[in-house]
């Protein structure tokens, strides 16, 4: 085992990390403000790669490739949000039925091709796994993703803080106090779903860029690794107990711990097939924690105990 | 100021838990009426309220507040007119949030929401003058999360909410049936006099039958989802406990005045 083989793969874990953060925090909307999971961004972590990429084929600019991926993301978040408020199906099912309708659609609109490669050389990508080291600060893939995530985190520290951004807030957290306090909770879900749909399929188009091309599968268990790095920046940092910005911060620092862990695996021999099982255990195990502390680790103190206080 | 007529509502229609709640309800109430309701369990009184509130449709009659025909606005849009506090104190406010953060989600109620600043500076002070109204310290609390609230605080602060936006109706489900009694009386005492303030009209049911006649000017009895005791100024003034339990007898044979009502 050559230690420097990790430490040289640490800068682009990072990045991947980065990237995933963005997409974390999508998630983050969905299962931590509105209180849903949304099953729909294993196919949006799809939709987005596959826009941007043949966008940027067809000779746009990636800006406007990034923007229409954000867009196609909304659209997909909008058909789950109508299919859970106005028609009634829960949530997950929801979800799940949206993502098995993408997998098509992101057929079609790769060619229906499973994949479609983009040259770093020939295009003028904003991140690629190219642009770790040995280039200039401001092509910087790591340099970049943090500004990207700072800005975005300043955009929806300013957006729930807004008259609907806290509209939004309180249907994850009372829907029936949101109702008798006038708010539409139906358009309050639609929105956020809309909103974190967006933001996925926007760090979709990042991550196909990174990568060089864009794959049917790659929101394959997208969920999870979303679910992860909303859970590792709680565990990690919720003691800190910081604002809203904070909150945001820690999930994309979640995000890059989950690729540091795993890159950490992978150099100790698993291999790379291996991940999406270790994903599902790590995500498992997390989520169980809080469950397992209430049932097994309160039990009432005996009489006489240490419970004077 | 409110008309409610003749409405109906059978819930689980068809099957064998089909259950008529409300059975052709007529109540029609003045501006600044301060009416209580009592009832015995499954009379209908809460769901009185809800059908006023529109969290669902009722089945036949119709709902006019102000002037307003509400009977086929959804809840959101009725919220507009409408303050209320439910019997669970975990029902009125959102846990999550802040105490001056839910004020301003109130404050909001029947307007439009849009991309203006949740809560402003100028809003603040006013929030901290207006909690001095509950007597609770809550004032100096503003940035505090509502989930770390008492039962009793949070319905003080629910409370405080639906009055925020002075509501063409007030609707109080028994929200002081979850406290204890100190605290009960703490909450009926701001619900006195905010109401007493703002001149609202209010419906307020309760368990309590000291309580029902101790508030407002009017008060009515429901059975099978119908009012069948209705009385108001000086001859609701006059009422006594026993004179109420005599009543429930008189419409139940005997059966309604449980142990819940006598010992309240």
């Amino acid at each position: 085992m050559n230690i420097m083989l990790l430490i040289n793969a640490l800068p682009g874990a990072c990045a991947q990390g980065l990237i995933w953060g963005i997409m974390a925090i999508g998630v983050f909307i969905t299962y931590r403000i509105l209180d849903l999971a949304d099953l729909t961004v294993d196919g949006t972590m799809c939709t987005g790669g596959a826009v941007c990429i043949m966008m940027m084929l067809s000779g746009y600019n990636v800006w406007v490739s990034l923007l229409v991926a954000f867009l196609a993301g909304t659209l997909a978040g909008l058909v789950t949000g109508v299919l859970h408020t106005l028609l009634g199906i829960p949530a997950i099912l929801a979800g799940i039925l949206t993502q098995l309708g993408l997998y098509s659609i992101n057929l079609r609109i790769m060619d229906d091709k499973a994949n479609q490669a983009i040259n770093v050389d020939k295009y003028d990508l904003l991140v690629s796994l190219r642009y770790i080291k040995g280039v200039p600060i401001y092509k910087n893939t790591l340099f970049l993703t943090v500004l990207i995530i700072a800005v975005l985190i300043a955009v929806l520290y300013w957006f729930f803080g807004t008259e609907l951004g806290c509209s939004i807030r309180a249907t994850g957290s009372n829907p029936n106090m949101s109702r008798a306090q006038g708010i539409n909770t139906d358009v309050s879900k639609i929105i956020g779903l809309m909103l974190s749909n967006g933001i996925v399929a926007f760090a979709s188009g990042l991550y196909a860029q990174y990568q060089g091309f864009a794959d049917i599968n790659a929101g394959r268990g997208a969920i999870v690794i979303g679910l992860a790095a909303v859970i590792i920046g709680q565990v990690i940092f919720g003691r800190f107990h910081g604002n809203f910005a904070f909150k945001l911060v820690s999930v994309a620092l979640g995000g890059v711990i989950y690729y540091l862990v795993l890159q950490v695996v992978l150099w100790l021999g698993l291999k790379a097939n291996d991940l999406k099982l270790i994903s599902a255990v790590i995500v498992a195990i997390f989520l169980a924690i809080p469950h397992l502390k209430e049932k097994y680790f309160s039990k009432p103190v005996k009489k006489g105990g240490a419970s004077r206080a | 100021m409110l008309d409610i007529n003749r409405i109906s509502k059978t819930f689980n229609k068809g099957t064998v838990n089909e259950k008529k709640a409300l059975n052709g309800l007529e109540l029609h109430l003045k501006e600044g009426d301060f009416v209580t309701v009592i009832g015995g369990n499954g009379a209908g009184k809460s769901t009185m309220l809800n059908a006023i509130a529109g969290t669902w449709y009722v089945d036949e009659g119709s709902i006019v507040i102000d002037g307003i025909d509400v009977t086929r606005l959804p809840e959101h849009k009725r919220a507009a007119y409408l303050g209320r506090v439910f019997q669970d104190p975990m029902t009125g406010t959102a846990a999550s949030m802040q105490i001056e953060e839910n004020l301003a989600l109130a404050a909001r109620r029947g307007k439009r929401r849009n991309l203006r600043v949740g809560i402003t500076a100028k809003e603040r002070d006013s929030y901290k003058e207006q909690l001095k109204i509950l007597e609770l310290g809550l004032e100096n609390r503003l940035t505090t999360g509502v989930g770390l609230l008492s039962g009793g605080q949070r319905q003080a602060l629910t409370l405080l909410m639906a009055t925020l936006q002075k509501p063409k109706l007030l609707l109080l489900d028994e929200h002081t049936a979850a406290l204890d009694p100190k605290t009960a009386a703490k909450v009926l005492e701001a619900t006195d006099r905010i109401v007493g303030r703002d001149a609202l009209t209010t419906i307020m049911i309760t368990h309590n039958m000291k309580d029902a006649i101790a508030h407002g000017n009017r008060l009515v009895m429901m059975h099978e989802g119908q009012i069948i005791y209705d009385v108001s100024g000086e001859e609701k003034k006059r009422l006594t406990v026993a004179d109420l339990l005599h009543k429930f007898e008189e419409v139940s044979g005997g059966e309604f005045a449980n142990d819940r009502m006598i010992l309240a």
